[in-house]
């Protein structure tokens, strides 16, 4: 009965997989938990804002069971992905990069802020260069504030880097003006 | 011969000066991004969303288009070069292409892809042009019930029966939905899945969702990845100019390429990969070099994909232009631009708004010719590009991703919102759950809420609306194959060849 084919993959539990399913699972459960605190006017007793949140909710509850069975009979990750370890260290910086950015950004304004998250996550990428990083890193920043956020008319807002240019500009175009 | 009429007054709009410049820019900007890995144009043009606020619309679709055609030329540039597709379209490109670049015929695989990408995006916008008023007079005919149907089919085809497996479509369409219905519901006023926090009223800006997935995810991946070993870039080799030889095998690669490519886009299932495929396969089986396949490479292999790649790409736009049903990430995002200008596209934009429709098909016309003229002349340029280091190329994508979500409001809340969304991407990625159905579930996913509701409305809530309309029945059967079909195929299959015995533990 039993082939050679058979006894060579027998099924295995999948951990990352079945977290994963897990993890929908829960998000079902939120949505759950969300749609049943939408108030529902009687006007709207037909089809109200709540329909579309439990077909949802329903179709996210079914395939978050198909992952997990997924999960269960093995998973379904690529060979090659599961033989290329993580480099949790890279991963790390960057994650690093964007968390100095997200606490940064205000208090320094964002060209600081981009500067320290561009040479964490050129650090974590493997770039040992650091002092040229963070000229790259404030020319680029730069070039972003003042051509792609100006151009595209969306406020920024501006921390001490920025004040001290403004100011500079500022001046420099009075001298010329005047 | 009423569209040759449109087609002449849409190409009075498009060369205009500043026309002409939006398209000058598109395409060059879509070019780099097509060329850089970790760009696409679903991302760039998300970054730019912004812009609607400050320029008439057929200015910011005339750079929009140009963009999204420039990401095809650039993306084979770096398929045959660096056997890294930056798109899925081009997947099948870097198999041969790649390969005519290693034994040093590169020039001819960068010529038969840019010539290939012009005369099939030409023979494509042609279809969008000649295709699209058809659709419009059979799509008058649709209600809300035929609508959302239609809707639900685009939403099966795009995320389970295009990709690897149905169930992480399916998932990642469902998580888009989620998304999609955050804020405020339009037809009640009632506040939904906010969590009680104000920042979220106004629902998740498609910009943060598309930056968070495309280029967080994707950066964090690369991180995770680097020991995956890298791949070299083949210095380009080998004169640009196409022997008699080449040509002789690539023209009729390019005209298949493109009848399969257009039909397949137009569909309101879209997606590049089926038709790039399944041109790899015809053109692998006429050709009379078939030794040349995967060993050296078979010019006909590149030339094939390359034209079915750009025409589906064209045809993508008949459904978004005549039905307002995106069918791929990128679509999806220029339909957010155009709720932006409080456009609806739909069956009547071809009447109302006939100076930004017209005027973006004839750019389109134009960006092919600007294009073939960038990607061949100037391939040197490109290739220059290809050299960025990676660790200052994603660091600058992540500068850029701040600029373009911070902007927004100004808010911390949305860096956060961008960081999750961009944990979640990395997931999907490591995990091979496809992004572009979670864009395509956000945006279309309340839009098919309207539809069902006004449907459920009309119908006194009668459920029957749905089944009751043969076309709507149709529609509904069809997504229902689509959903079903491959699953029971694929048992079939599996129970011929493995005879009928019955294996316990096999339930």
């Amino acid at each position: 009965m039993s082939t050679t084919n058979q006894q060579a993959a027998p099924p295995r539990l999948a951990v990352p997989e079945l977290l994963i399913g897990i993890g929908l699972l829960a998000c079902a459960g939120a949505v759950a938990w969300q749609t049943l605190a939408i108030p529902v006017s009687p006007l709207y007793s037909k089809v109200g804002p709540t329909v579309f949140p439990y077909l949802t909710m329903a179709g996210l509850i079914v395939l978050s069971l198909l992952l997990i069975l997924a999960a269960l009979r093995g998973g379904w990750q690529p060979e090659e992905e599961k033989e290329t370890p993580t480099d949790w260290k890279a991963l790390g910086f960057v994650v690093i990069g964007l968390l100095a950015n997200l606490l940064l950004i205000q208090p320094l304004g964002f060209t600081a802020a981009s500067v320290i998250m561009f040479v964490l996550v050129c650090y974590g990428f493997g770039s040992r260069h650091t002092l040229r990083d963070v000229f790259t890193g404030l020319v680029l920043a730069l070039a972003a504030y003042f051509g792609f956020a100006k151009a595209l008319g969306v406020n920024i807002g501006a921390g001490f880097v920025e004040n001290q240019l403004n100011t500079v500009i500022d001046a420099f175009s009075t001298t010329l003006g005047g | 011969m009423e569209t040759l009429g449109h087609l002449a007054h849409g190409f009075a709009v498009a060369f205009s000066p500043t026309n002409l410049l939006w398209c000058l820019l598109g395409t060059t900007l879509g070019t780099a991004i097509g060329v850089l890995p970790g760009l696409g144009p679903a991302l760039t043009i998300a970054l730019l969303l912004p812009i609607t606020y400050q320029v008439a619309p057929e200015a910011s679709f005339i750079l929009f288009a140009g963009i999204y055609y420039g990401a095809m030329y650039g993306g084979s540039t770096t398929s045959i070069l660096l056997n890294t597709p930056g798109e899925s379209a081009t997947i099948v490109t870097a198999l041969e292409g790649n390969k005519m670049a290693r034994s040093g015929r590169g020039g001819a695989a960068l010529a038969t892809s840019a010539i290939g990408s012009f005369v099939a995006g030409t023979i494509g916008t042609l279809g969008v042009a000649f295709l699209a008023p058809v659709v419009v007079k059979f799509a008058l005919a649709f209600g809300p019930a035929e609508y959302f149907s239609l809707m639900v089919l685009a939403f099966i085809t795009v995320s389970a029966v295009l990709g690897s497996s149905s169930v992480r479509g399916l998932t990642s369409l469902f998580a888009g939905f989620v998304i999609g219905m955050i804020g405020v519901d339009l037809q009640t006023g009632q506040p939904r899945f906010t969590f009680g926090m104000t920042e979220l009223l106004d629902g998740v800006d498609v910009i943060i969702a598309a930056v968070g997935l495309f280029a967080v995810g994707e950066t964090l991946y690369m991180a995770s990845r680097r020991y995956a070993g890298k791949d070299e870039i083949v210095p380009l080799r080998g004169s640009l100019y196409m022997t008699a030889a080449e040509w002789g095998r690539s023209w009729k690669a390019w005209l298949r390429g493109a009848a399969i490519g257009f039909p397949i886009g137009a569909m309101p299932a879209g997606g590049a990969e089926i038709p790039t495929f399944l041109s790899y396969a015809i053109e692998k089986k006429l050709s009379k070099h078939k030794e040349e396949f995967g060993t050296v490479g078979a010019i006909e292999g590149v030339a094939g994909p390359e034209a079915a790649n750009n025409a589906s790409a064209a045809g993508v736009l008949v459904p978004m232009l005549t039905l307002g049903l995106p069918t791929s990430a990128t679509a999806a995002i220029m339909l957010s631009a155009f709720q932006s200008y409080g456009i609806n596209p739909g069956p009547l934009l071809l009447t109302t708004q006939a100076n930004l429709v017209w005027g973006l098909i004839a750019s389109l016309f134009i960006a092919n010719v600007i294009l073939v003229i960038l990607n061949l002349p100037l391939i040197g340029l490109w290739v220059r590009l290809l050299k960025i280091p990676a660790p200052q190329l994603y660091a600058g994508i992540l500068v850029f991703a701040t600029v373009g979500t911070y902007g927004i409001s100004q808010s911390p809340i949305d860096l956060v919102i961008l960081y999750l969304l961009g944990a979640a991407g990395f997931l999907m990625r490591r995990f091979d759950f496809p992004t572009a159905p979670v864009i395509i579930g956000m945006i279309l996913g309340p839009l098919a809420e309207t539809q069902f509701r006004r449907a459920m409305t009309i119908s006194n809530g009668d459920w029957s609306v749905f089944y009751k309309h043969p076309l709507s029945l149709t529609l509904l059967t069809l997504a229902f194959i689509g959903l079903v079909g491959p699953h029971i195929w694929a048992f079939i299959e599996h129970r011929r060849r493995r005879g009928p015995e019955h294996v316990p533990g096999d339930a």
